[in-house]
This record gives C-alpha cells, structure tokens and sequence, in this order.
C-alpha cells in the first residue's frame, strides 16, 4: 500500500519483572499497519498478544523500542477486552454509552446512539438489564457495542468473539465487517480462529511462542464481501495450511 | 449487630405476624415477672410503669429534648468520624508507603479502648456536646476507614483499563469507578460505625453531661427512677435502629445490582 502508515511498531519489546530476570512477553517487534488495514493477530497462548494491545492502547509502556501513530497524537481508540469488562452497577444501555459520557456527549445523545449500537449487536430488549443478567456472548456484544460507540479511528479488538456461539459469531464477522468497511476504520484483532481471521482481515501476524516474535505476515487476498462460502475456495485453504504451519 | 440477622428479622417482620407476636408475649412474660415475682418498682418496673413514665416524660418535652440532644450528637459524630476516614482511607488506598507509614498509629489508637480516653477528652473539650461529637467521631473512624480502604483496593484493574483506553480524566474514573465499585464494602462500614456512633455518644454522656438520653440515665439512676431508665434505654434502640435503617435504605438504593431480593 502506497499510504502512509497510521501504526509504525520498531523493536518493540515487553518484559515484566519477576524473580529470575524478568519475563519476556513481547521479543523485538516490528510492523506497520496502515490506514484502513484489518490486521490479525494470531499465537500461541502466551505469546503477548494481549500486551501488544495493551501497549498500543496506551496502558502499559513497552520495555523498549518504540510505536508512533500516524497522526503523531494517538488516534481514538475502541477496545474490546479479552473479558466483557462491564460495570456490573450499569445497565446494558449505561455500559454502552460510557464511552459518550467521558466525552461529555449529551444524556439525550448518548442514550439514541447507544440504542443504535444496541440494535447493531442485536440486543434491543435487554437495554435496562443488568451484566449479572446476561450470558458470557451477550456480555461481550454489549462490550463491542461499547467498543464502536465513539466511532473510534483505531478499533483494538482482544478476542471479542471468543465466548459467542458459531451463529452469532459468524453474524458479528459480517457485522464488523460492514462497519469496518462504512467507517473507514482500522483494526488490529487477537484471534485463535484461523477461519476467523482469513474471513475478516487484510493481512494476518502469526507470533511464536513466548516470547513473542512476527513469525509469519501472511497477505489475505480473498476478494471482498467474504461470503460463507469463501471458506471451501482452494485460495482460502492454500491460506488457511500456510497460517496452520505456521502456528504448529 | 450482625448485619444479615438484622436484615432477615426486618424482612421476615414484614411478611408475618410472628415477629409482632413474639414482642407482645415478651411484654406479656414481662409483666407477669414484675407482677409476681415481688421485686419493688425500682429494680425492674412494669411495663405499664414504663409506658406511663414514657408518657410523662413525652408531656413535659423533657424526653424530645434529651433525645434531640443526643441525636444531634450522634448525627455530628458519624458525619464528622464518616468522613474523614472516607478521605483518610481513600488516600491511604492510593498509597502504600503512605498506609505503612501510618498503619502503626492507626492501629495503635484502636487498642486504646475509647471508655479510658473519654474522661480525658472531656478534660480537653469539656462536658458540652463537642466531647460527645469527637467521641462518637473517634469510634465511628476505624470502621469506615478500613472498609474504605478495602474497597477501593477491591476495585477491579480491568475497570482502570478500561477508563484509560478511552482517556477518562481522573474525576470520572473516581465517579464513575472507584466510588459505585468501593460502595459495598464502604456501606458495610458505615452500617458498623452508625451502631458503634450511639454507644460514642452514650459514653461521652454517662463520663460527663449536663443532658442527652445519657444525662437521663444516670439521673434515673441516682433517684431510683428506674422506669426513667428503662425509657431512655428504650429510646437509644430505637435511634440505633433508625441509623441502621438509615443505612440499610441507602443500600437498597445503591446496592440493588448486588443481589437478587
Ligand atoms: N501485568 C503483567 N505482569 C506480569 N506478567 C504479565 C503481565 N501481563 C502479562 N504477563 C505475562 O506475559 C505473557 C504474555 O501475556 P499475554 O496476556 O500478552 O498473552 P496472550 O498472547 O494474550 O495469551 P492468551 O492467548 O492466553 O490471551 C504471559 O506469560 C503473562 O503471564
Ligand atoms: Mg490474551
């Protein structure tokens, strides 16, 4: 891609201290993404995936080297964590627009857009139930709808579809999907699915065991919208062996 | 008091009439015991003497006002002694070296028992209602500011993460976080410290007080006005009550996502 690029990752590495020398997370990283760019991250568990976007959502400061955002100024960002992460005082609807609130958006605003975002994950009828009231997916669509809400330019999306069954979770790829490609975002997404991320990203980053290292960055060019049957396309599966190897 | 016992008599109270029941026959055994049993009035009057002293007392205006008095204690003790070991405990949440630096203090003034230093804060502040408020302050400090403390270190990380990620400023990670999320354990504290704030006052009072429900105690007691006694005994359970009810309201306000009533 000819653009300049929004994420530029050089050297980075994490080590957190423990008793023998400390552990080392993340191993001299290095990679761009670009704007736009639906990039995948796949590894063993382990491998400092989650701190890689824990260092890029600026929570944590990476031992050494460096990442610089295009703009210079971190861009919004949008984060789903590994676990749903809500309030368990909040409703559904008061989760979902926490993000609105600490901009300080209007009551008003906030809650209309919030119902937008609640329709999106399809969870129209649980707006005022509590977090101890939902199963582990719903949870976790109310953290993605919590995630988009602000229209983030960077979405860090940390296994948001793990706990959701195959139905919803093949619903929510089409989902992000389709507001990926409206709203111009870009998306660095942890995943363990090799079918998950061949059917949603750009490009996918294999890590090795810990510590973490780039050990494949694998081009994704199936043609777009990728339907459900992409998957059964010789193309997909020559991808799919390649990115299996890789993970061992 | 234990604080679940409470709250299942309360919520029993109201679905039958066992509860209703058992405090009429009491009165009833009551009865019977003075009647019967030949003690004179001053030792352990009858309830129908009580009742009538009750009422005598409620006439004059005498009971409102001591009752007044030591409420007013009370309520300036627990507000004082609630918050500052609110604003203590939420900084010795936030820093360690500051919490070892003055743990041994804090815990040091809790094995003084506050009976033995009331006479010397009297000395200091004299008999009126400020040695009373401070006493009730100093008992109602501990409670509150361990169940701050604990609270707010019980505050999940991932919800700081979560506060950072979206570059909340630190006034809405404490509104919006720290106090909803420290509010069950902080309440628990507050519901020890507002029974513990009457017996602070009552010492204050029964060390040195020219009034208060205190002051009417230990009158009763020099003129042989038992009934006098067990009337102002009666009305500091019925103000520990009311405090505690006071509290258990507020959790029902606030603590509703907690459990499923
Ligand atoms: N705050 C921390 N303090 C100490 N060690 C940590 C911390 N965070 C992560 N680690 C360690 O760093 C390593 C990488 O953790 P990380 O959570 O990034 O892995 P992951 O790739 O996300 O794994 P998974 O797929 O299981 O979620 C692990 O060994 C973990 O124990
Ligand atoms: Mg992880």
């Amino acid at each position: 891609m000819p653009t300049i690029p929004i994420l530029t990752i050089r050297n980075l590495s994490a080590v957190f201290p423990n008793e023998n020398g400390g552990l080392h997370a993340l191993d001299n990283i290095s990679f761009d993404v670009h704007p736009r760019e639906f990039v995948c991250v796949l590894g063993p568990s382990g491998s400092g995936k989650t701190t890689l976007l824990r260092i890029l959502a600026g929570l944590i400061s990476p031992t050494s080297g460096s990442f610089m955002f295009g703009h210079g100024e971190p861009p919004s960002t949008g984060m789903v964590f590994q676990q749903a992460n809500l309030m368990p005082w909040r409703t559904v609807i008061e989760n979902i627009k926490l993000p609105l609130e600490v901009k300080q958006v209007t009551e008003t605003d906030a809650r209309l857009k919030a119902r937008e975002m609640i329709e999106l994950v399809g969870l129209q009828g649980f707006e005022d139930s509590l977090p101890r009231d939902l199963s582990g997916g719903m949870a976790q669509r109310v953290a993605i709808a919590r995630a988009l809400i602000h229209d983030p330019d960077l979405l860090l999306l940390d296994e948001p579809f793990g706990s959701l069954d195959a139905i919803t979770r093949e619903r929510m790829w089409n989902e992000l999907s389709h507001i990926w490609q409206m709203r111009q975002k870009t998306v660095v997404m942890v995943t363990h699915s090799i079918n998950e991320s061949l059917f949603l990203a750009d490009r996918v980053l294999v890590f090795t065991q810990r510590p973490g290292k780039v050990k494949l960055d694998l081009k994704v060019d199936l043609p777009r919208p990728r339907g459900d049957d992409i998957r059964y396309t010789p193309q997909f599966g020559k991808l799919a062996r390649k990115l299996r190897s890789a993970i061992e | 008091m234990n604080p679940n016992l409470v709250r299942t008599l309360s919520r029993n109270g109201s679905r039958n009439w066992l509860g209703l029941i058992s405090i009429v026959l009491g009165l009833f055994v009551w009865h019977l015991i003075a009647r019967y049993a030949g003690l004179p009035n001053f030792i352990l009057p009858s309830p129908l003497s009580v009742w009538t002293r009750f009422l005598k007392a409620l006439g004059d205006g005498s009971l409102l006002y001591h009752t007044g008095i030591t409420l007013l204690e009370i309520v300036l003790g627990l507000l004082a002694g609630a918050i500052t070991a609110t604003l203590v405990g939420y900084v010795l949440a936030k820093s360690r070296p500051l919490e070892r630096v003055l743990s041994p203090y804090i815990v040091a003034s809790q094995a003084i028992p506050i009976i033995a230093i009331a006479p010397l804060l009297i000395i200091w502040l004299g008999g009126g209602i400020l040695s009373k408020v401070v006493i009730c302050a100093l008992i109602v400090f501990f409670p509150v500011l361990v169940n701050t403390i604990v609270g707010v270190r019980a505050v999940p990380t991932v919800l700081y993460d979560l506060m950072n990620s979206i570059h909340a400023s630190r006034a809405q990670i404490l509104w919006k976080v720290e106090v909803p999320a420290s509010l069950p354990v902080f309440l628990g504290g507050l519901r020890v410290g507002a029974t513990l704030s009457v017996i602070g006052a009552i010492v204050g009072e029964l060390v040195d007080a020219e009034e208060g429900l205190g002051f009417l105690l230990q009158v009763g007691d020099f003129q042989y006005d038992t009934p006098m006694v067990f009337v102002a005994v009666f009305m500091l359970i019925v103000l520990a009550l009311m405090l505690y009810g006071i509290v258990i309201l507020l959790e029902k306000r606030f603590l509703k996502w907690q459990e499923k009533i």
